[in-house]
């Protein structure tokens, strides 16, 4: 279904795809029964010149089986339902895979930064490299990302990859992905956020280990002004100037 | 659940003989029935408002940047202004007074055979306030700076800091109105269970009450336990917005979302607080039409009960991504995908109650059916979202918009509709215009349909909400997703160039419509033993019950109906 309308670039972008497939034929199997005995029974007991309504109360034996079995098989499928939903939720949310790269994500009002670990692949340290309105990864590398806010509720959203995950002001969340395709996608913010939240977008470039290379090149910022700067995730907004005007336009 | 008597003596004589104003019988009085009006009246008019913010947000979505006709060009400041509102006027405004205290007022004296509510003047004051707060609301959305924008959610820190969401009045005005609101709500609730309770005609036992006496009962146990944390919030946060506290100030060892938590420790039982009661209208009308005895009825009030208090554990499956422990998902998975087995229970006695039934297809027993055929998509699809695997994705985009549209629209627009055309010549004596009825039913039904299945697809997209034009997220800007947004907003000014048939039919009717008899569908219950309509304090002599409220087709009888209060 969701596979219709957008690329599964994630490892588990599959396995959230089959659950709503399961849930689809589950619940569907359900919705289409009931519609169509709801409509036959109209039309099968519709108001008729000389012929009386019957009096059942549902007490009757025969008639409640028509309730009773169907009512055990919803909760059947049920337990199916929810088997398969925790299954898929422990895999994204509850487990964190041991990461190739560990990457940062700030959201404020009304633009995302991000922080690439640079060539090191260690976070916080010179080589870091910052951006705004844009995100590139290396396709099948484990990455984890560490979510924070500066002000209000945003929402980390990657269609292609069904992931999402709220930053709340105050807290730090560390989540994971891991991308298998190549190609440009969207981000969005998914938590209404203010008069700019339509508007709060970036870019997201899964790309392979050499364009990353190249990437890195020429965006490494020059040492010695990273170093002596604190505040680098807001100045780093300058680094990327271009892709930060094309996403705010 | 004894005395009835007592009461009985005491209220018809207080009541037989009144001649009063104009302002008072409208305005000033204590008769339920008038409440009742008050109550539909002013929630039916706000809907009119919040139909009119839905057609200039749907108008931006599809022709973004355009100026709308009746508005202007939408700021985005402005769309916010409108989706919120939007959602708190149809929920709070149109929902909760139309279905809980319109219809609880006007019929459950009536059904039950009382003379009034146990507690008039209680009633008069709950009025009173909810008239107040739709007046704070008005004001919230003139005051400079706008109104709020938060959505009807109102997160903090947004909706806590004027300085992140830049409607300081707005923002105030719209939390006092909705905690006012809920004062006066749980006034009127308090009256409608100490009135069904204690005010039922004699020998009307539990069990001989109309479902949807049960269903406004329990959704209003179900309100006054709930709202006490969302009360509790409401005022926290409006010291957070006034007077600079920091309950939810993460800034200052606040949490935002302790909100979260009583929001919607709150705002899930709400959902079946409007839905049960929009399920008993449907039980009465499927019933009356379909000359058939509701399959089950006790089963019914257990699983009005069981999603009661259901209902009170899966509040945290609108939070799944927030941020809070994700093994807490896991629990309210459980809970939530439940739920559908009291929900299933109830709908599947619903359709069985049609078989052997001998179907009228009237306007209330269509909207009735329509209420059943349509909400069902809305509860299936409900088990997408309390997957929490699925959840990741569907969380925030179109197709949660949707899947509540599917669930409210049934709620507050579909099954009142069915009260309303149902309950019409009890009310003002005269009957609808049928064909001006059904021409009413197919004009917002198909279209409904056609606003909200494409919204579906969307979702499916991974279209996100709230958002006032889709150009600046290139996957989602694409011409075929943007076709379905115009198609989506066609629907709906369709369905809104259907409505002035029913305003007209209403109004001309209830002063021109042909005159109905007491009980012009032949309906069991107490309330077509009154007068049409009924006088102030209802009968002349109250009524006494014989019998259960669904003796439709009984064998052996002439008639294939046996009012309750009929002897034998």
């Amino acid at each position: 279904m969701l596979e219709r309308f957008l690329p599964a670039a994630a490892s588990y972008a599959g396995d959230v795809d089959q659950l709503v497939w399961l849930v689809t034929i589950l619940v569907g199997f359900w919705f289409i029964a009931a519609e169509a005995m709801f409509f036959w029974l109209i039309f099968k007991f519709r108001a008729k010149e000389g012929v009386k309504a019957q009096y059942i109360t549902g007490k009757e034996k025969h008639l409640k089986q028509w309730i009773n079995i169907p009512h055990g098989l919803v909760l059947l499928f049920d337990v199916f339902i929810i088997i398969a939903a925790i299954r898929v939720w422990v895999h994204i949310k509850q487990t964190l895979p041991p990461p190739d790269r560990t990457i940062q994500v700030t959201a404020q009002q009304w633009a995302w930064t991000f922080t690439d670990p640079g060539a090191d692949d260690s976070l916080g340290t010179a080589d870091d490299v910052h951006t705004t309105d844009q995100l590139h990864v290396e396709v099948d590398k484990t990455y984890h990302f560490k979510l924070e806010s500066k002000d209000v509720l945003h929402s980390f959203f990657i269609p292609a990859f069904r992931m999402k995950q709220d930053a709340v002001p105050g807290r730090i969340y560390t989540g994971w992905f891991k991308p298998t395709q190549t190609g440009d996608y969207d981000i969005l913010c998914a938590e209404i956020c203010g008069i700019g939240h339509g508007v709060m977008g970036a870019k997201l470039v899964v790309e392979t280990a050499e364009e990353r290379a190249a990437w890195l090149q020429a965006h490494a910022p020059v040492v010695e002004e990273v170093a002596s700067t604190e505040d680098v995730a807001t100045d780093g907004a300058s680094t990327d100037s271009t892709s930060a005007a094309a996403g705010q336009q | 659940m004894s005395n009835q008597h007592d009461a009985h003596d005491h209220h018809a004589g207080a009541h037989a003989h009144h001649d009063e104003g104009w302002f008072k019988k409208y305005f000033w009085s204590t008769d339920h029935k008038i409440i009742g009006f008050q109550y539909m009246f002013t929630g039916m008019l706000l809907a009119l408002v919040g139909a009119f913010m839905a057609y200039v947000f749907r108008m931006q979505l599809a022709f973004p940047g355009q100026a709308v006709p009746g508005w202007g060009l939408v700021s985005p400041g402005q769309y916010n202004m409108l989706i919120t509102n939007h959602g708190s006027i149809m929920i709070f405004w149109v929902a909760m007074p139309v279905l809980i205290a319109g219809f609880g007022n006007y019929i459950i004296p009536l059904m039950i055979g009382a003379d009034d509510m146990v507690f008039p003047r209680l009633n008069r004051l709950s009025y009173q306030l909810f008239f107040i707060s739709v007046l704070l609301l008005i004001a919230s959305l003139l005051v400079q700076n706008g109104g709020f924008g938060g959505a009807w959610t109102a997160y903090p820190p947004l909706s806590a800091n004027k300085d992140f969401n830049l409607t300081p009045l707005g923002s105030t005005l719209w939390l006092l109105a909705v905690a006012v609101e809920f004062v006066a709500f749980l006034l009127g609730g308090i009256n409608f269970i100490v009135t069904a309770m204690n005010a039922r005609a004699p020998g009307m036992k539990a069990f001989d009450v109309p479902i949807v006496v049960w269903t406004i009962v329990i959704a209003s146990i179900l309100f006054m336990a709930s709202v006490g944390p969302l009360v509790a919030g409401a005022v926290m946060l409006l010291f957070d917005q006034t007077l600079g506290t920091s309950f939810f100030n993460p800034n200052k060892g606040g949490d935002p979302i302790l909100w979260q938590h009583l929001f919607w420790f709150f705002g899930h039982p709400e959902v079946y607080v409007v839905l049960l009661p929009a399920m008993g209208i449907v039980a009465e009308v499927m019933t009356v039409f379909a000359r058939k005895k509701l399959f089950a009825y006790k089963t019914v009030i257990y699983t009005i009960i069981a999603t009661g208090v259901l209902s009170f554990f899966v509040w945290a499956h609108h939070q799944f991504v927030a941020g809070i422990d994700p093994r807490m998902a896991n629990v309210f998975t459980v809970t939530t995908v439940l739920i559908s087995i009291p929900i299933a229970e109830m709908c599947f006695v619903y359709i069985a109650t049609l078989y052997g039934g001998s179907i009228r297809l009237t306007t209330p027993m269509l909207w009735a059916l329509a209420f059943m055929a349509e909400f069902m998509l809305g509860g299936v699809t409900g088990i997408y979202l309390g997957s929490s695997g699925a959840d990741i994705f569907f969380h925030d985009t179109y197709f949660v918009v949707a899947h509540f549209h599917y669930t409210f629209f049934p709620i507050a627009i579909i099954a009142v509709m069915s009260g309303v055309t149902y309950w019409f010549p009890k009310m003002f004596g005269r009957h609808l215009n049928e064909f001006w009825g059904k021409v009413h039913f197919w004009g917002t039904i198909i279209p409904f349909n056609g606003i909200f299945i494409p919204l579906f697809i969307l979702g499916a997209a991974g279209e996100h909400r709230r958002i006032f034009d889709y150009h600046s997220f290139p996957h989602l800007a694409t011409p075929e997703l943007q076709a379905m947004r115009v198609f989506a907003t066609v629907s709906l000014v369709v369905m809104l160039a259907f409505q002035p048939v029913f305003i007209v039919n209403y109004l001309v009717s209830m002063f021109r419509g042909k005159k109905a008899d007491k009980n012009p569908w032949k309906a069991n219950t107490l309330e077509w033993t009154a007068d049409s309509p009924p006088p102030h304090g209802n009968w002349p002599e109250l009524p006494n019950c014989y019998r259960g409220p669904y003796e439709y087709s009984v064998e052996g009888r002439e008639l294939d109906y046996w009012p309750q209060n009929e002897k034998a």
